[in-house]
C-alpha cells in the first residue's frame, strides 16, 4: 500500500518490541465478540490511475457549470478564481497543517488568519472578525446565539428574505435554545418593505436578522432597520450570501449593523457542490468576548519580536467545555486562506471592478430577459442576482434548459418547495465569467421554451 | 480537535540571547521576514486585470458604497512571494513528524487533491438540477455506503461539516427521538465522562441538555459503577469517546451501551479516533446509536489551519428516521436529494448547513477509501496502533506512561517524569520543537497531570519513529541533569520564539488598523 512505510519485517520487529505476537495482540482490550476476523465486504485496493477512473467516471455523470453557460445563484456563485489562489493553497506547508496550536511553528497561519480577520473587518465595515465558520448558514445561526447571550433576550426576528437555508438552520439551534423566532419568508412579487419587519420587534427581541442583497435579489437599507431595533435594544444581524457586493454596496457595519455574517465562497472557494465554504463573522469590539469561533490576536515573542497567537479561548470549548459560546472547533482555515489570498490578488481597486463587472452584467441579463416573451423581470434593485417570474412553472423551464446544456438558474421553489404561489419564480445570477455568447445562448433557449 | 494550553500561562521568561543573531534585514537566510500584507500595498496596484465595466443606469437602490474598503493593492508577483513566504514559517505533515494526539495528523495524498478538483465534480453548483448531478449523487452515496459498511450502522447523515457539527447532529437526533417519545421535558441529563474532548460538554449545553461529568478509573476507563450510579429516568444519555481521549479502548463498552439503553436513554460515540479501529471493529457492533467520524482525521482530508473538515454522523435504526435534511435517496429513474423536512417520509429535526455538507471533503475521503480498499484500512488502523505501542514501549522507562498495558493509536505520558526537574509539559513540548518535530497535545486529557498525548498515525516509518525517541529519550536526559533553562528558553531556532498569549488576551489586537 504506496501511503504505509511500514514493512513486513519492521511491523514484525515492533511487534516483538512490544511483547505482541500478532496485531490482534494489541487489540485485547476489545471485547471478543466485537473483534472481526475478517475484512470487511468492501472492495479491494486501487491504484492511483483507478481511482482517477472512477472519479472522471462519476464527474461525467454530471453537468459541469464551467462548460455550460450557467446561471445560478443563491447563496453560491461562479466567480473567476485566479490560477495563484490554487498554487498558493497547496503548498504543504499551508494545506497540512493544522489548528496553530504551537505559535512558534505556526505564524504562516497564524498570520494569513490575521490578515482574513481584518480584510472580513474591512469588507463588513465592523471592528473585528472572527478566524471563520463553516459556512454563511451556520455563521448566521451563531450570531442568533451570540444576540441571545449578549442582550439576554429570546427572540429573533427574520426578515423575508433571508436565505431558507439560513433560516432553516438558524431554527435547528433555536428550536434546541427555546429561542423563538418570528418573521415568515416574503414575496418577490411584492417590493420589500422595511416597516414588515420593524413591526415585529419588541421589548422582548434579541436581534433583527436582514439579508441584503436578499434571496430574491433586492437590495435593503438597513439603517432604519437597525434603529429601530436599537431602539428596543435589539441587535441587528446583517447576512451577506454573495460577498463580492460588498465591492460596490455599503458595508452593513456603515449602516448600523452589530453582527454582519457572510458566506465567503465567493471570493477563492470553488463551488464543489456546496461545501467546503467559508463562513465570515465579524462584529464590535464591545461584543467580541461573546463571539464564536476561534480568533487571532497580535503580541510579542521574548525577544520583542511581532507575532500572532490564538486569543481570547477563554470562550472557547476546550476550555469552557459547557459555559462555551459555541461548541465549534474545526473551522474553515484553508477555505479562509483561498479567501485571503483572493482578495489579496484583488486589493481595492481589482474587487471594485469585479464587483462593478458583476453589476453590469447583471444588468445586461435583466434588460435582455425583460425583453423575452414570458418573462417578467421583478427587481427594482439587485447587485448579480435577481427574481424572474416565468410564463411556465420555473422547475420545468429549469430542466428544459438542462436538456439544451444550459443551467438557467435556481427555481424559487427549490428552495421553498411549499410557496407553490412562487412555482413560477426563478433567481437568475449573473457575474464575470458570463459571456455575452452564454446570455445569447439562455435568451434565444428561454424563447424557444416559453 | 485538541486542546493545547488548557488556560495555562505561557509568559516567556525573558530572552538570554535576544537579537543576539539578528541580521539588518531582519530575514534568517531561508526564513525571510515578511509584513502583514497590509503594509506593503499601495493604490494603483492590482493582481488581477479586469476590464472596467461602466454602468450608466445602476439598480443599486441608492445603497452604492461611499468609503473605500481599504484594501491593499498587490501585483501578482508580491502576493506569491507573500504567501510563498507565510507558508515557510509553517509546520505540515508534509514537514516532518506532527503527533499531535487526537488530531491524527496523516499523510494527505495528492491524488485526492487532483480529484476534488475535477471538471464535473469541484466545480458543480449545489442547486444544478440533480437531474445534472446524478455522479454527485452517485459519489455521496458510495460514501454513505462506505461509511455504513465499515461501522455497521444502518444509516448516515453526510450533512456536518466537522466533528463539533457532528455532535450538533447526533445530539438533536437524539433529542428529536425522545420528543417523539414525550420524554423530551423529563430526560434533561447527558453523562459525560471527564476525560471527554471540550466539545462534547460544549455540545449537549448548546442542545440544552445539562451535563453530568462521569469520573475515571486508575485505568483511564469510565468508571462504570459510578456511570451507573448517575443513571436515572431524567438521563437522556452518555456522549463517550472510544477509544477514549486516553488512547485506551473502553473495555467495557458493550456493558456501557446495554446500561444506558435499559435506563431509557442513548449511547453517543465520539468518533474522533475512530482511525484506531477501522476494518476491525464496527461501532454498530457495540451498541452505539450515534457516532460521529470525522473525515479529515481518519480518512486524510487536509485541514490546514483548522479546517474544513466533516463530520458525517451515523445512526442506528431507532434514530435514522430523525437524520437531518439533506439527505440522497435513489430510486429506479437515479438519485434524488431530499431537502426539506416537508418533502421527507420521516421525521428530520431540521438543517444543520447550508446546502448538502462538505462535497470537496467527501471526494477527499472516498479516494483515500479506495485507494486503501478494505484490508489497507485495516492494515492502516493497525499499523497506527503498531506505531504508538511502539513509542509507548520504547519510551516507557524513561518517561511515565499514564495506564499500562497495551494501547491504540496514541500513547497518553504524564508530567511525573519531569518531577523535580523545574522542566513543565510545556518546556519540554518547546523543546521539541527546536530538535525538529511538532510536538504531541499538552495538557490533554484532563484526567492526568500534565499530559502529553502522542499520536504517530500509520504514514510514519520506524526510522523516524526511532530518531523520534532518541531525541525525547536525549531531552530527558537533558531535564533530568538539570538544564531546564535550555527548556525554558526554548524554542530558539523559529521564527519566533515564545509569544506572550497573556499579553495577547488582555488587550487583544485582532486586527491591523492604518496608523493615524
Amino acid at each position: 500500500m504506496r501511503y504505509l512505510p511500514l514493512t513486513e519485517s519492521d511491523r514484525a520487529e515492533m511487534l516483538a518490541t512490544i511483547g505482541a505476537k500478532s496485531a490482534v495482540d494489541m487489540y485485547c482490550d476489545v471485547p471478543k465478540q466485537a473483534l472481526l476476523d475478517a475484512p470487511v465486504d468492501l472492495p479491494t485496493y486501487k491504484g492511483e490511475m483507478e481511482v482517477e477512473a472512477v472519479f472522471a467516471a462519476m464527474a461525467a455523470k454530471n453537468l459541469s457549470p464551467s462548460s455550460a453557460p450557467c446561471f445560478l445563484g443563491a447563496g453560491a456563485y461562479r466567480h473567476h478564481i485566479p490560477a495563484t489562489v490554487d498554487y498558493m493553497l497547496q503548498r504543504g506547508e499551508f494545506l497540512t497543517a493544522y489548528t496553530p496550536y504551537q505559535p512558534e511553528v505556526a505564524q504562516g497561519t497564524l498570520q494569513y488568519l490575521f490578515e482574513f480577520q481584518t480584510q472580513v473587518a474591512m469588507l463588513t465595515g465592523m471592528e473585528v472578525a472572527n478566524a471563520s465558520m463553516y459556512d454563511g448558514a451556520t455563521a448566521c445561526s451563531e450570531a442568533v446565539l451570540m444576540a441571545t447571550r449578549a442582550t439576554h433576550k429570546h427572540r429573533a426576528v427574520l426578515a423575508g428574505g433571508l436565505h431558507p437555508h439560513y433560516r432553516d438552520v438558524t431554527a435547528t439551534s433555536a428550536h434546541s435554545l427555546k429561542i423563538e423566532l418570528v418573521g415568515p419568508n416574503s414575496d418577490p412579487s411584492r417590493p420589500a418593505d422595511p416597516a414588515s419587519v420593524i413591526d415585529l420587534i419588541d421589548d422582548a427581541t434579541a436581534c433583527v436578522v436582514v439579508q441584503s442583497p436578499d434571496l430574491f435579489g433586492r437590495i435593503i437599507d438597513l439603517k432604519p432597520i437597525a434603529e429601530a431595533a436599537h431602539a428596543k435594544g435589539a441587535l441587528l444581524v446583517a447576512v451577506v450570501t454573495e460577498v463580492v457586493s460588498l465591492g460596490l454596496l455599503e458595508a452593513p457595519g456603515n449602516q448600523g449593523a452589530d453582527i454582519v455574517v457572510a458566506e465567503g465562497q465567493s471570493l477563492g472557494n470553488a463551488l464543489s457542490y456546496g461545501g467546503p465554504y467559508v463562513g465570515l463573522f465579524a462584529t464590535t469590539s464591545k461584543l467580541v468576548r461573546q463571539m464564536p469561533g476561534r480568533v487571532v490576536g497580535e503580541t510579542l515573542d521574548v525577544e520583542g519580536q511581532r507575532g500572532w497567537v490564538l486569543t481570547l479561548s477563554t470562550r472557547e470549548q476546550h476550555i469552557r467545555r459547557e459555559k462555551a459560546t459555541s461548541n465549534i472547533c474545526t473551522n474553515s482555515g484553508l477555505c479562509a486562506l483561498a479567501f485571503t489570498i483572493h482578495a489579496s490578488l484583488l486589493g481595492e481597486e481589482g474587487l471594485s471592478r469585479l464587483a462593478r463587472l458583476n453589476h453590469a452584467k447583471a444588468c445586461q441579463l435583466a434588460d435582455r430577459l425583460a425583453k423575452v416573451k414570458g418573462v417578467e423581470v421583478l427587481n427594482d434593485s439587485f447587485f448579480n442576482e435577481f427574481t424572474v417570474k416565468l410564463s411556465k412553472p420555473a422547475k420545468d423551464v429549469v430542466e428544459a434548459l438542462a436538456k439544451r446544456g444550459i443551467l438557467g438558474g435556481v427555481p424559487v421553489t427549490r428552495l421553498l418547495p411549499t410557496r407553490s404561489d412562487l412555482a413560477n419564480m426563478l433567481l437568475v445570477s449573473a457575474t464575470e465569467c458570463n459571456s455575452d455568447n452564454d446570455i445569447d445562448a439562455l435568451i434565444k433557449a428561454l424563447e424557444e421554451i416559453l | 480537535m485538541a486542546d493545547m494550553s488548557q488556560g495555562r500561562s505561557n509568559v516567556p521568561h525573558g530572552g538570554s540571547q535576544a537579537a543576539a543573531n539578528r541580521t539588518i534585514s531582519g530575514s534568517k537566510g531561508l526564513e525571510l521576514a515578511e509584513p502583514l500584507i497590509f503594509e506593503m500595498g499601495e493604490a494603483g496596484r492590482c493582481g488581477v486585470d479586469f476590464a472596467d465595466a461602466k454602468v450608466s443606469n445602476d439598480r443599486l437602490n441608492g445603497m452604492r458604497r461611499k468609503a473605500a474598503v481599504g484594501l491593499p493593492g498587490l501585483s501578482e508577483p508580491q502576493v506569491v512571494r507573500h504567501y510563498t513566504r507565510l507558508s515557510q514559517k509553517n509546520f505540515g505533515i508534509d514537514s516532518g513528524f506532527y503527533p499531535l494526539g487526537s488530531c491524527t495528523m496523516k499523510h494527505n495524498p495528492r491524488i485526492n487533491e487532483r480529484v476534488a478538483r475535477m471538471k464535473g465534480l469541484g466545480d458543480l453548483h449545489p442547486l444544478q438540477p440533480t437531474s445534472t448531478a446524478q455522479g454527485a449523487l452517485e459519489l455521496i452515496d458510495t460514501l454513505a455506503t462506505w461509511i455504513k459498511t465499515l461501522c455497521n450502522m444502518p444509516a448516515v447523515a453526510m450533512s456536518p461539516a466537522a466533528g463539533a457539527h457532528g455532535e450538533l447532529c447526533g445530539i438533536m437526533s437524539i433529542k428529536a427521538a425522545l420528543e417523539a417519545r414525550g420524554e423530551a421535558a423529563t430526560r434533561t441529563r447527558f453523562l459525560v465522562p471527564e476525560s471527554a474532548h471540550g466539545t462534547n460538554p460544549a455540545t449537549a449545553a448548546a442542545c440544552g441538555f445539562t451535563v453530568d461529568s462521569i469520573p475515571a478509573t486508575e485505568r483511564g476507563r469510565v468508571d462504570i459503577a459510578a456511570f451507573k450510579a448517575k443513571l436515572g429516568p431524567d438521563v437522556a444519555g452518555i456522549m463517550l469517546t472510544n477509544p477514549n481521549t486516553c488512547g485506551l479502548f473502553e473495555n467495557d463498552i458493550i456493558d456501557i451501551a446495554a446500561a444506558i439503553h435499559e435506563a431509557g436513554g442513548y449511547f453517543y460515540c465520539d468518533g474522533a479516533n475512530f482511525n484506531a479501529i477501522v476494518g476491525r471493529v464496527r461501532p454498530g457492533d457495540l451498541g452505539v446509536d450515534c457516532m460521529h467520524l470525522n473525515l479529515h482525521k481518519t480518512f486524510s482530508t487536509p485541514h490546514g489551519g483548522g479546517g474544513p473538515g466533516a463530520g458525517p454522523v451515523v445512526l442506528s435504526a431507532a434514530l435514522a428516521p430523525f437524520a437531518p435534511v439533506p439527505y440522497v435517496i435513489h430510486d429506479a429513474d437515479g438519485f434524488e436529494m431530499v431537502e426539506h423536512k416537508a418533502d421527507s417520509d420521516a421525521q428530520p429535526f431540521g438543517r444543520l448547513k447550508g446546502f448538502h455538507g462538505q462535497m470537496g471533503v467527501f471526494i477527499r475521503a472516498l479516494a483515500f477509501m479506495l485507494s486503501h480498499g478494505a484490508e489497507g484500512l485495516l492494515q492502516a488502523s493497525t499499523d497506527a496502533v503498531l506505531n504508538a505501542n511502539y513509542l509507548r514501549a520504547k519510551l516507557q522507562d524513561v518517561m511515565s506512561v499514564s495506564f499500562d498495558g497495551m494501547c491504540m493509536h496514541e500513547v497518553l505520558f504524564d508530567d511525573r517524569f519531569l518531577k523535580d526537574t523545574g522542566v513543565t509539559t510545556l518546556d519540554f513540548a518547546k523543546a521539541m520543537i527546536d530538535e525538529g518535530f511538532h510536538p504531541m497535545t499538552m495538557y490533554f486529557p484532563l484526567v492526568v497531570h500534565g499530559a502529553l498525548l502522542m499520536e504517530p498515525t500509520e504514514s510514519e516509518s520506524k526510522d523516524t519513529l526511532d530518531l523520534f525517541i532518541k531525541t525525547l529519550r536525549g531531552l530527558t536526559a537533558r531535564a533530568k541533569a538539570g538544564e531546564a533553562q535550555s527548556f525554558k528558553d526554548a524554542p530558539v531556532l523559529t521564527p519566533r520564539r515564545r509569544l506572550d498569549e497573556t499579553a495577547a488576551a488582555r488587550k487583544p489586537v485582532l486586527r491591523w488598523t492604518p496608523e493615524a
